[in-house]
């Protein structure tokens, strides 16, 4: 057992867990964060993307104890105020989802992407990046709408402050 | 799927890793970027009891020139691979590699150390470290040494490195400026490891191969250097019937399994394709820079 702490969506958590135990089965089973889902527990689905300090990984190929002393931002820190984060009102605006399954680790990808491309995004490099994410409904047209226009809007908000 | 019980231990220093690492003998196994050792456990492929997290160590991150060389230390993501200037300028192979193993997260944790040292015949680093004349350099409880690229694969999953040692950077000879480069991959999908893939770099003079060096990925149970291939290519303009003697070179060293990506035939046969269309993609390159 080793007590881990970190801070998840802005606050400070610490837990002892056994050192076998999976990022996702922390966020999950011990914070009760179910946001953070469980596809296909091979690293090849997306389904279980967190950011860790600020890049997205697969939080099942984690381990607890590797995210020690870092920042976690998982599906349920993104909105803020009752108010969803601009990826997330496209999501639901360019209808990016179905069953919803992937659109967690879509969502987290989505942002990572947007941060590190900004405005230079176009449906290509989309695509490219969106490859380590995986959907069984929508054949990603929508998705890749999504993060367009969720790109379009973020930096418009950025030049705008 | 939960890996078995270890020991996490997470050093700060190179020889703090090398004492932990003594102190167990072969039940601990150095932990880099987790994204092929962490699968393995879940599948109890591998069982650990001490786990050595290099994470926190610094000297072994970071991308530099020292002279005709350049070093890429161990824990060095696969994404900072992609990133650096430096290595788009001189060594743009590397980045044209990385952009075809996995996907964007598992490059972000990935390192080019765990990666050529892992040892599985899938990994497209050690073939392209060959490719390059690359040197590893080993750190253990008995002191350092340094080992070719082209020495340290002796099969699958079995490895030069010694229980207890720890590969802590890569050395590369920067290849002369204009040169042409390719990494030629077939995969089934994406995050699918190498079907067969075949490195090349060479330099042109006066539309001739001047100097040519090719190594071949996942067709044998260790990387393949690839040297009767590249000796045919030389003086030649890789007309159509070089191009296809060098495929068929490389076609005769190759060995590879029977696997979800094809029979054993098929897949020879695919290391002489992406083998001509690498030399052709290299010259066309070369031809370009100068
Ligand atoms: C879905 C998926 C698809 C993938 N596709 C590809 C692909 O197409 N091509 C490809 O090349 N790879 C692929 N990989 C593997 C990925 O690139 C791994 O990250 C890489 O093989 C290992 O690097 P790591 O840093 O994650 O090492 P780890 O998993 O931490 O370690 C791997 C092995 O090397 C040992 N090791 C690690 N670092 C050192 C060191 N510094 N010194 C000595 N021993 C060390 C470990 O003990 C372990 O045995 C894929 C992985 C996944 C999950
Ligand atoms: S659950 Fe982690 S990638 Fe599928
Ligand atoms: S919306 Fe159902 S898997 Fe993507």
């Amino acid at each position: 057992m080793t007590t881990v702490s970190m801070t998840v969506n802005g606050k400070t958590v610490s837990a002892d867990v056994e050192d076998r135990t999976l990022l996702v089965s922390f966020l999950r089973e011990t914070l009760g964060l179910t946001g953070t889902h469980v596809g296909c527990d091979t690293s090849q689905c997306g389904a279980c993307v967190v950011h860790i300090d600020g890049r997205a990984v697969k939080s099942c190929t984690t381990l607890a104890v590797q995210a020690a002393g870092t920042a976690v931002t998982t599906i349920e820190g993104l909105s803020s105020g009752g108010e969803l984060h601009p990826v997330q009102a496209a999501f639901r605006d360019n209808h990016g989802l179905q069953c919803g399954f992937c659109t967690p680790g879509m969502i987290m990808t989505s942002v990572d992407i947007i941060n590190r491309h900004g405005a230079h995004l176009d449906e290509a490099t989309v695509r490219h990046e969106l490859e380590g994410n995986i959907c069984r409904c929508t054949g990603y047209h929508n998705i890749v709408k999504s993060v367009l226009d969720a790109a379009g809007r973020m930096t418009t908000s950025a030049a705008a402050e | 799927m939960i890996p078995g019980q270890f020991v996490y231990h997470r050093p700060a220093s190179i020889a703090e890793a090398v004492a932990v690492l003594a102190a167990h003998g072969d039940e601990a196994r150095p932990l880099s970027g987790g994204h092929s050792l962490i699968p393995m456990m879940k599948l109890r492929m591998a069982t650990p009891e001490h786990l050595v997290d290099l994470a926190g160590i610094s000297e072994l991150k970071g991308i530099s020139q020292q002279g005709q060389t350049i070093v890429i230390g161990a824990m060095t993501t696969q994404a900072d691979l992609i990133k650096s200037d430096l290595l788009a300028s001189a060594l743009p192979i590397i980045r044209e590699t990385s952009l075809q193993i996995a996907d964007p997260q598992i490059r972000t944790k990935g390192t080019i150390g765990g990666n050529v040292a892992n040892g599985d015949p899938g990994n497209d680093m050690p073939g392209l470290m060959q490719c390059l004349g690359a040197t590893y350099h080993l750190s253990g409880a008995s002191g350092e040494r340094t080992v070719a690229a082209r020495d340290f694969y002796q099969g699958a999953y079995f490895t030069s490195l010694d229980v207890g040692e720890i590969l802590t950077s890569i050395s590369i000879p920067v290849p002369p400026a204009g040169h042409g480069y390719a990494y030629e991959k077939l995969k089934r999908k994406i995050g699918d490891y190498a079907t067969a893939a075949t490195a090349v770099i060479l330099t042109m003079a006066d539309g001739k191969v001047a100097t040519c060096s090719i190594a071949l990925t996942n067709v044998s149970s260790t990387p393949l250097f690839a040297e009767e291939a590249a000796q045919l290519c030389l003086g030649t303009s890789l007309d159509a019937a070089t191009l296809k003697a060098a495929g068929e070179a490389a076609k005769s060293i190759s060995d590879p399994a029977a696997d979800g990506r094809g029979t054993a035939e098929y897949r020879r046969e695919m290391a002489g394709v992406v083998t001509a269309r690498a030399l052709a993609k290299a010259a066309s390159r070369a031809m370009k820079g100068a």
